[in-house]
């Protein structure tokens, strides 16, 4: 029978045999599907002809000596365009966010080594934020594989832990099916990084090129079809329930069942919170959209779990970022579970009604049994689940006041260039308090609009994300709002965006510190801020102008536009300066306040129901009536 | 609650992994259990009946909680075919040892007396040791050392447990179309 029940300790799972519960029998190729007939060519060669039979267009990396014969044919595809970035983290970042804003498989390309190196962080975070990307490296000869060869590493031993799967090819017959099995799981199931290390001595051999290729892979056999009883018992379950809500996450969007849920939701009525990786899944605009849960989420949204008699969970994963104490998370609410990945269910939090598959079949079946219930037995009212709701959200709404030293409020910023640039633009942000703004400040009304490193949390990621994104969506306005922590961890790539006439605009919201890190000083370390100040635009002592790095001439060392703005009034012009160039990147240097933080806040490891709108103020739970 | 649930306590429990043989395959099966902190007590590895799978029997301390957990990991894993756990009343178990044990005149004739009575073998004598061979449930093995123990022993290496059901089915009959 099914692996879906709490404990079956008999047989624990078999994922050849659990066809009861609906296994995808689609082991159908990624890509167009052509047919190719044998043909003798290079290892190389079958890289190349197998990226262009997997209908792969845009490829980032660099080259250098394991992987140099690749990129010999690479010059000849019409097909594919290799975007040359300035570091491979870079080009690791890009192909996330081009497979954040296409839903399309990223690729990237490295050398051995230290290239492949390079690729550790974008892979860890691909795997975190389950984004389907293909990273290829170039590997020593296999010859003098395991004698410390030049240039040599165990990248596929380095990144098994945070890849999907990674290979190691040293015979060049191999290519196009390893290379087909590579985008098949990287774009199946749970989407996520797969990595393909391949020898220059299997690049160089000669072998035969057809596709498509027979993949083995028995061992993989993701469940897409949810189990229809346990899809009747949720329905029953919310059918019951006095305090449901939706508690949604990027498996939704990683789904593509944003529609499917639109109709959910509207049938049910209920509340619906959406995480960091969930943004847009669900429109902001909603009228039963309460905003994200968690550390810094909205006193509503936290409100509603917490007080929740059912957690209807779609594609979340109880992330401790979400839940804060665990053992006080919701603590009267029953649990539906519905995930693709098995391994998520109750492994932080039991379920009462655990369901494995896909939520593009899950969340349509769902409504169906929710309304026939409905049909037979009526609905469970939920007026009062609402006042209650309603009055939280009247009464601790997001906000933010103008700080104290008269500078920019960072929120204000971040609000306006979403007032300026709208829901077509994609937003993608660092990791900090102006990834929190971003997420609270800006309106989501699309899924897809919003990238963030959610899961690793990995300064630097905007920029070549950012970029990414601009090549996979290159008709939206791409903005990453970035930190000046984080810009200086991976700003070379705006060397590659300039070069290749891609015109994505960065609003680096400057502070002169490491924000997130100075918030926490400020509120566990008695404001003692060791190593917090980046000299970015104010000296450790405040007050004193000191700008290294001047960003505006970096900008314009780059070649791209460099604007800055320092004044509340300015804010407006200045994006609108921004907005109008479109012929190379733009670099905004916002300097705003370093004291303004990020509220609400649920303090790391403390209940959520002791949620902080503001320093020390935690909210009146019970005046509600 | 006043009674612990005896099948979802923390025990020893017996897994029978079949996977893939292909290079690597232990190192993502081992690296899996570092990385999220299971306890693995043993582990072993070798062919199957089957061309191109191996069999890993390994046996971690778990409650049932987190033996799905593990399962379910376990299971992430591409080349991992099929899991099962091998309860120890519908299977056997069996533990291999070699021990080196110090026997001089005065002791020969005790030690082979133990080894007797516990129906294990020896293997290689020299002038003052004696190598002995056993096959049992790891209880079993236990109980053997803690015998020898008195008279030095010198040397031991263990199989880590191997387990089978009970019964005609393998757990390869439906594992592969």
């Amino acid at each position: 029978m099914s692996n879906l029940t709490a404990t079956s300790p008999a047989l624990l799972s078999s994922k050849a045999t659990s066809s009861a519960a609906g296994t995808s029998a689609d082991q159908r190729l990624y890509g167009p599907g052509r047919t190719v007939e044998p043909v003798a060519v290079t290892g190389s060669q079958s890289i190349i002809r197998s990226l262009e039979e997997l209908g792969v267009t845009d490829v980032f990396g660099i080259p250098g000596g394991a992987i140099l014969p690749t990129y010999d044919p690479l010059m000849d595809s019409e097909q594919i365009n290799h975007i040359l970035v300035r570091h491979e983290q870079g080009g690791g970042h890009a192909a996330q966010g081009y497979a954040m804003v296409t839903g399309q498989v990223g690729v990237c390309f490295a050398t051995s080594g230290p290239g492949a190196t390079n690729l550790v962080t974008p892979l860890a975070d691909a795997h975190m934020d389950s984004v389907p990307m293909v990273a290829i490296t170039g590997q020593v000869n296999a010859s003098v594989i395991g004698t410390d060869a030049f240039q040599e590493a165990d990248i596929v031993g380095i990144s098994t832990p945070i890849t999907k799967h990674s290979y190691l090819v040293t015979d060049a017959d191999q290519i196009p099916r390893v290379m087909a099995e590579a985008f098949h799981l990287a774009s199946s199931g749970r989407p996520g990084p797969v990595l393909v290390d391949i020898t220059k001595s299997a690049q160089a051999a000669q072998t035969t090129f057809s596709w498509p290729p027979k993949i083995e892979l028995n061992g993989y056999r993701p469940v897409t079809r949810g189990h229809s009883k346990q899809i009747r018992e949720a329905a029953k379950l919310i059918q019951g329930a006095s305090r449901p809500v939706f508690y949604i996450g990027g498996g939704m969007i990683k789904a593509d069942a944003s529609a499917e849920f639109h109709a959910l939701a509207e049938t049910v009525g209920a509340p619906v919170v959406n995480t960091l990786m969930a943004r847009g899944a669900f429109p902001d605009s909603h009228q039963q959209n309460l905003g994200m849960p968690g550390m810094h989420g909205t006193v509503s949204a936290v409100a509603a779990l917490q007080r929740s008699d059912l957690l209807i969970t779609l594609g979340a994963r109880f992330d401790d970022r979400v839940t804060g104490q665990l053992e006080s998370f919701a603590p009267d609410a029953k649990v539906i579970h519905a995930d693709i990945d098995p391994a998520e269910i109750s492994k932080n939090r039991a379920a009462d009604v655990p369901i494995v598959g896909s939520l593009k079949e899950i969340v349509p079946e769902l409504t169906t049994a929710f309304d026939a219930l409905v049909a037979k037995h009526g609905r469970t009212d939920l007026t009062a689940w609402w006042k209650q709701l309603n009055h939280f959200r009247k009464t601790y709404p997001l906000g933010y006041t103008a700080p104290e030293d008269g500078q920019i409020a960072p929120q204000q910023v971040i609000e306006k260039i979403n007032q300026a640039a709208g829901s077509e633009a994609v937003y993608v942000a660092g990791v900090g308090q102006h990834q929190m703004w971003s997420s609270q400040f800006v309106k989501y009304e699309r899924p897809r609009q919003w990238l963030n490193s959610g899961g690793l949390g990995t300064m630097g990621y905007a920029v070549p994300a950012a970029m990414g994104a601009q090549v996979g969506n290159p008709d939206r306005v791409v903005w990453a709002i970035d930190g000046d922590g984080c810009f200086q961890m991976t700003n070379q790539e705006l060397a590659t965006c300039a070069i290749n006439k891609i015109p994505i605009k960065v609003a680096i919201i400057n502070n002169s510190s490491l924000g997130m890190v100075r918030q926490w000083q400020t509120l566990f370390y008695e404001s003692r801020y060791s190593n917090t100040h980046l000299n970015t635009s104010q000296t450790a002592a405040g007050g004193e102008v000191v700008r290294i790095p001047d960003f505006l001439k970096l900008a314009e060392a780059y070649g791209c536009a460099g604007l800055r703005c320092d004044k509340p009034e300015d804010i407006d012009a200045v994006i609108a300066e921004a907005m109008s160039i479109n012929d190379r990147p733009v670099v905004v240097d916002f300097v705003v306040s370093r004291d303004s933080m990020v509220w609400p806040m649920v303090p790391a490891g403390v209940s959520n129901s002791d949620i902080q709108f503001a320093h020390n103020l935690t909210p009146e739970w019970d005046e509600e009536e | 609650m006043a009674t612990t649930d005896i099948a979802s306590a923390a025990q020893p429990r017996t897994l029978s992994v079949l996977v893939e043989d292909v290079p690597g395959v232990l190192t993502k099966v081992s690296g899996l259990f570092a990385r999220r902190a299971f306890n693995i007590h043993s582990l072993a590895v070798g062919p199957s009946e089957l061309p191109g799978l191996s069999r890993i029997t390994i046996v971690v301390h778990a409650d049932s909680v987190l033996l799905e957990q593990i399962t379910k990991q376990l299971n992430k894993l591409i080349n991992v075919i099929k899991i099962i756990e091998l309860a120890p009343e519908n299977s056997v178990q069996r533990e291999h040892l070699l021990i080196k044990v110090k026997a001089d005149s005065p002791t020969r004739l005790q030690v082979t007396q133990a080894v007797e009575l516990f129906r294990a073998k020896i293997v290689d004598v020299s002038v003052d040791s004696l190598t002995v061979e056993a096959t049992g449930a790891p209880d079993k093995l236990n109980a053997l050392l803690d015998v020898l123990e008195p008279f030095g022993v010198r040397e031991i290496v263990r199989s880590g447990t191997l387990g089978i059901s009970r019964g005609a089915k393998s757990m390869t009959d439906r594992a592969l179309r």
